[in-house]
């Protein structure tokens, strides 16, 4: 895997509602982006199925599987898509592996597209807008200044057990998967990597999706700006073929 | 967490598996006799090869020990053949019936595989178990071992219930027993019956043999019969003839009509007695 310096990977975290994932989908979806490789690895449960971002019959029979790699080099991007769940135990062993091959692959840095359990925010939380970001310490004064920029709020510092009242305060994410994990590997392992989450409900989270995908679009303006119309937003973004039925086939006439 | 229709606030099942907070604290707090329990328990869920005959284990993995031309693997009862026997991979999880897994009889033998006598290069695997999540890699890497050879072609036979499948109509509505196919990049022959289409996936032992055939390059195919039964039933085995006329499988089956009469014999000598308990 080729990749120049300036070279940022997209990562979901498997997380509440699976935005990260949905997100991530969109955005392969909608930039059309390439497959280049596995990420072949027994911490995932396995899963394949036909090309879940197929336009034509001709492109359709395309078999992927649970860890993909996508990129689309005109914009110096590398998508990796996770599919399915950690298996018991796996879940830091995979972390590891991760963040081992971003080393070793000289990308520039990491973006993590995840979510947070809403029933966990506090009082202040519940008051502001759902987006929160982190960055790690090693992340270049240029992206710092370019999110302070932003106005964008910085995930808060909750107690580390909600329990006790004089408990330590700590990164907390509730629901977000290995987010934590891979924050603090990054933090200790100097990659620079920034956490983009939505605090969200389990449901019909398509529109989370498109939400995050617009908050990373702000910054990285994969696609041309908003306009202040907001029905905008979910048609510009690609739909994949794959998220047909969502929700089950269809219901038998009888029933009704 | 969600509200019931009764008013209660329960806790929902997250889609994004188990909650990273639990796994992190277990952990964390796991003490010594903890992580002894947790190493045992791995270590009853080994994937184990040997041969049957001999009771003594394989030393390398199956297919580096036995040249391989085709692989056959029939997951589920529904698909099944008749060979000669070369060795099994015994496992034990939580949903194995038998607790005694030291003495094996033909009833009690859970992934066995096979070789064609006229043909030894052609192998069959049935395995009429499930493999677990954290034991599908572990029973690759025992068959297929660490550095597959690429000149062998894979053909997976398997069964799901109709109602797994998505589709815009109601799978009440659906002509089952029917067959789909996946196939890997590099399997170039074509398949009998449609591909499956999203947004339906695989999954299981299927999905894991598949997966690993993709990445190394290996061509492969995966028949899935989707069917309203799940027990033994001669309909959703002659489902899978069409299987028998591919280019890769045709030589296999010398008469066609002759191979209903071995399914039907094998219906027979495999009916349970049953009863509205069972």
């Amino acid at each position: 895997l080729n990749t120049s310096l300036s070279t940022p990977i997209f990562r979901p975290a498997v997380s509440v509602g699976n935005v990260g994932q949905l997100a991530m989908d969109l955005i392969i979806s909608t930039l059309n982006m390439s497959k280049i490789g596995y990420f072949y690895t027994d911490c995932l449960v396995p899963m394949v199925g036909n090309n879940p971002y197929a336009t034509t019959e001709g492109n359709s029979t395309e078999l992927s599987i649970n860890a993909e790699v996508y990129s689309l080099p005109s914009r110096e991007l590398v998508a990796l898509q996770l599919r399915s769940i950690f298996i018991k135990y796996k879940s830091k062993p995979f972390c590891e592996k991760l963040l081992s091959w971003v080393k070793s692959s000289g990308c520039a840095r990491v973006i993590v597209l995840s979510s947070s359990h809403s029933y966990q925010r506090n009082d202040l939380q519940l008051r502001s807008t759902p987006f929160r970001y982190l960055l790690t310490p090693s992340t270049q004064k240029s992206v710092q200044n370019k999110i302070k920029s932003l106005n964008w709020e910085e995930m808060e510092k909750s107690r580390c057990i909600p329990e006790i009242d004089d408990s330590e305060f700590c990164i907390r994410i509730p629901g977000g998967g290995i987010t934590k994990t891979l924050y603090d590997e990054s933090c200790s392992k100097e990659i620079q990597m920034a956490v983009l989450l939505k605090f969200v409900s389990e449901g019909d989270n398509i529109p989370d999706a498109l939400g995050l995908v617009e908050y990373l679009n702000e910054w990285l303006q994969i696609l041309k700006p908003l306009s202040d119309d907001p029905t905008v937003s979910a048609s510009r973004w690609k739909i994949p073929s794959s998220w047909r039925l969502l929700f089950g086939s269809g219901l038998p006439p009888a029933l009704f | 967490m969600a509200a019931t229709f009764f008013g209660e606030v329960v806790k929902a099942p997250c889609r994004a598996g188990t909650e990273d907070e639990e796994e992190e604290e277990e952990g964390r707090r796991e003490t010594p006799e903890d992580r002894e329990v947790r190493l045992q328990l791995a270590r009853k869920r080994e994937v184990r090869l040997l041969r049957r005959q001999t009771k003594t284990s394989l030393e390398v993995s199956l297919l580096e020990k036995y040249p391989c031309s085709k692989f056959i693997i029939a997951i589920g009862n529904n698909a099944v053949g008749v060979w000669e026997e070369v060795g099994c991979a015994k496992l034990w999880n939580e949903w194995c019936r038998t607790t005694d897994t030291t003495h094996l009889s033909s009833t009690e033998a859970f992934c066995v595989f096979y070789h064609l006598k006229s043909n030894p290069s052609v192998f069959l695997c049935q395995c009429s178990c499930y493999v677990a999540e954290d034991q599908q890699y572990q029973w690759l890497e025992k068959v297929f071992g660490s550095c597959p050879r690429k000149n062998m072609q894979i053909t997976i036979l398997t069964c799901r219930h109709v109602t797994d499948y998505k589709t815009s109509e109601s799978t009440g509505s659906l002509p089952s027993p029917f067959l789909r196919a996946l196939k890997t990049q590099n399997f170039k022959d074509s398949a009998c019956c449609p591909l499956l289409e999203q947004p339906n996936i695989v999954h299981d032992l299927p999905a894991a043999v598949l997966s690993y055939c993709q990445v190394w390059k290996i061509p492969a195919i995966l028949y899935l019969c989707y069917t309203d039964v799940m027990k033994l039933d001669l309909i959703t085995v002659e489902a899978f003839k069409p299987i028998l006329s591919t280019r890769s499988l045709k030589g296999l089956v010398k008469n066609i009509p002759q191979s209903t009469e071995i399914l039907k014999k094998l219906m027979t000598t495999n009916e349970i007695q049953s009863n509205i308990y069972t």
